[in-house]
């Protein structure tokens, strides 16, 4: 295209949002995942329950929160519990629909690593680790993932597994017991994956607009799969556009100008 | 019954070398005042427990207090890397440091387990993860009434749990609100706990079903307005976001973090003086670390 009308960044959170229902309760992680939950909140999702980590269900921040327990998700919240109790009773307790997270590395099973890039002892880059992704991946009925797609993030072999996808692939998850279905979308800045029903590797299913499979399969570490029909991500609605750029500048000027995802 | 006391007098009395110390508060209520003041005291070979490690624990990190840490998130929220903890991992610098991580919500079963005073907490977790491989704390067990495999950690009983809340009564009764985190588990786990408060006032005027921890379960209370900052205190001052990206380039390399110390918190007597000196140094408050 010539003359964009949004940037891959935009599709991406675009994209992401839409996957998320009406209604759903939605465990968020904090950058990405917020910026789309909180889009689809304003789009076509009004009724989505959004949880925290840090406690508070069924936030509605005015404006994109910086970190994971800033005071604009307790004040809008329906409850605030404590710590223990959001990943006891909620998480846990198998109340949550979709478990929406980042990641730094993934594999072609969407397994996650937020670690370590090296060798754990004595690591190239110590990552910040696992926070509650481990047990989000495990307990939510549904995962989806968001992050910007490249050879160095979507790699053949994991340093570390911190969070499970679907393991070594088939029905790996159901012979651990896992109580949740996993990662049912990956969503990139170049297009949406999605696990293959039978071997759960995850396949490129949709296409943003203009990109190509040369550019998914450079920036992919493994020899990536596409489906038999891959559509094409629909373009962003004016509607999703301005609401997005609202909200990214609505959120910059709360937080001095500083970026949120 | 708590005493009533202060952040100098509390901390030298309750926090040793070699103690277990939490400093807990999830984003919200985070202790940087008595974080502060355990720099200042000089202490050495702690073993320190916060879900979230922050800040707070960057700086304790690269001024040479810690040992070890236990933990399940290291990084700077909404910025990026923890850069002192990270040199410590990757360098051993300036020792080297012992870590044993988790996930939030074994870290936070941990403590409740604690609180109950049980060996140890079991969840729904880690099965395929690799954190088990790293954590000889993380075992799985057999439910002896459904023989699911489950997680098992062991309770967190720090010598010394520290937090921050909004206020106290005069007999040391402690309030908090907002965005609760782990702090009633991680007093009620420990042997002694520490409280800063925003303020004592003669009544606490609150409701039934309020987070409370009575006089009673702390050995401190002592009055430090804004010893939340550069975090929040839901009700009296908003996070300072600015702070916590300045300290990206403060804490960067290691000059400038020592440096920082130095001028910050090693030759200041208070947390209030702390404050005084960060505003004197930077219009905004921030950003002194690569010019002291």
């Amino acid at each position: 295209m010539n003359a964009p009308t949004y940037n891959t960044n935009e599709i991406m959170t675009i994209a992401a949002a839409r996957l998320l229902k009406n209604g759903a309760v939605c465990f968020v992680g904090i950058g990405l995942p917020s910026t789309a939950a909180n889009l689809a909140r304003l789009t076509h999702a009004p009724d989505i329950v959004l949880i925290y980590e840090s406690g508070p269900i069924g936030a509605k921040p005015p404006v994109l929160p910086l970190s994971i327990g800033d005071g604009n998700l307790a004040e809008t919240a329906d409850t605030v519990v404590s710590t223990p109790e959001i990943f006891r009773y909620w998480l846990q307790g198998g109340r949550v629909d979709v478990g929406f997270l980042g990641a730094a590395q993934i594999d072609r099973f969407a397994n996650i690593n937020t670690t370590v890039i090296g060798d754990y002892k004595k690591p190239a880059t110590r990552l910040p680790g696992a926070g509650g992704a481990p047990e989000i991946a495990s307990c939510a009925c549904e995962v989806v993932l968001v992050l910007k797609q490249s050879a160095r993030a979507f790699v053949k072999q994991l340093d570390f597994v911190t969070s499970v996808g679907h393991l070594d692939g088939g029905d790996a998850r159901k012979r651990l017991k896992l109580p949740g279905k996993g990662p049912v979308a990956v969503v990139t800045d170049l297009c949406l994956m999605e696990p293959d029903p039978v071997s759960k590797e995850l396949t490129v299913t949709q296409l943003h607009p203009g990109i190509t499979r040369e550019q998914v399969s450079k920036a992919t570490g493994w020899e990536v799969r596409f489906a038999d029909e891959v559509r094409e991500t629909p373009v962003p609605t004016s509607i999703e556009l301005e609401t997005l750029r609202d909200l990214d500048r609505r959120s910059k000027l709360a937080h001095g100008n500083l970026a949120v995802a | 019954m708590a005493e009533i006391t202060t952040l100098r007098e509390a901390v030298a009395a309750l926090v040793h070398d070699g103690d277990t110390v939490a400093m807990e508060g999830f984003t919200h209520l985070i202790p940087f005042a008595a974080g502060h003041e355990v720099i200042r005291q000089g202490r050495r070979e702690l073993t320190v427990v916060r879900m979230t490690p922050d800040v707070i624990y960057d700086q304790l990190i690269g001024a040479g207090c810690v040992k070890k840490l236990i933990f399940s998130w290291g990084g700077n929220p909404g910025v990026g890397s923890l850069h002192r903890l990270r040199d410590a991992v990757e360098h051993d610098w300036p020792a080297p440091l012992e870590i044993q991580e988790h996930g939030h919500g074994d870290l936070s079963n941990a403590y409740v387990a604690g609180a109950a005073k049980l060996p140890f907490a079991v969840l729904r977790a880690y099965a395929g993860s690799d954190l088990p491989k790293y954590n000889d704390k993380i075992k799985f067990i057999q439910c002896p009434f459904t023989g699911e495999t489950l997680a098992a950690v062991p309770a967190i009983n720090p010598d010394v749990t520290i937090i921050h809340a909004q206020k106290a009564d005069r007999k040391g009764n402690v309030l908090l609100w907002g965005i609760l985190g782990v702090q009633k588990e991680a007093v009620l786990a420990a042997k002694q706990a520490i409280v800063t408060v925003e303020e004592i006032v003669d009544d606490l005027q609150t409701w039934p079903n309020a987070c409370i921890l009575p006089s009673w379960t702390l050995a401190a209370v002592c009055c430090v307005p804004g010893g939340a900052f550069p975090s929040y205190a839901h009700g009296y001052y908003e996070r300072d976001n600015r702070f916590y990206q300045a300290w990206d380039s403060i804490s960067r390399e290691r000059d400038s973090f020592q440096r920082w110390i130095k001028a910050h918190i090693l030759t200041t007597e208070t947390f209030s003086e702390f404050r005084r000196v960060l505003s004197e140094s930077s219009p905004a408050g921030v950003q002194t670390g690569a010019r002291q």
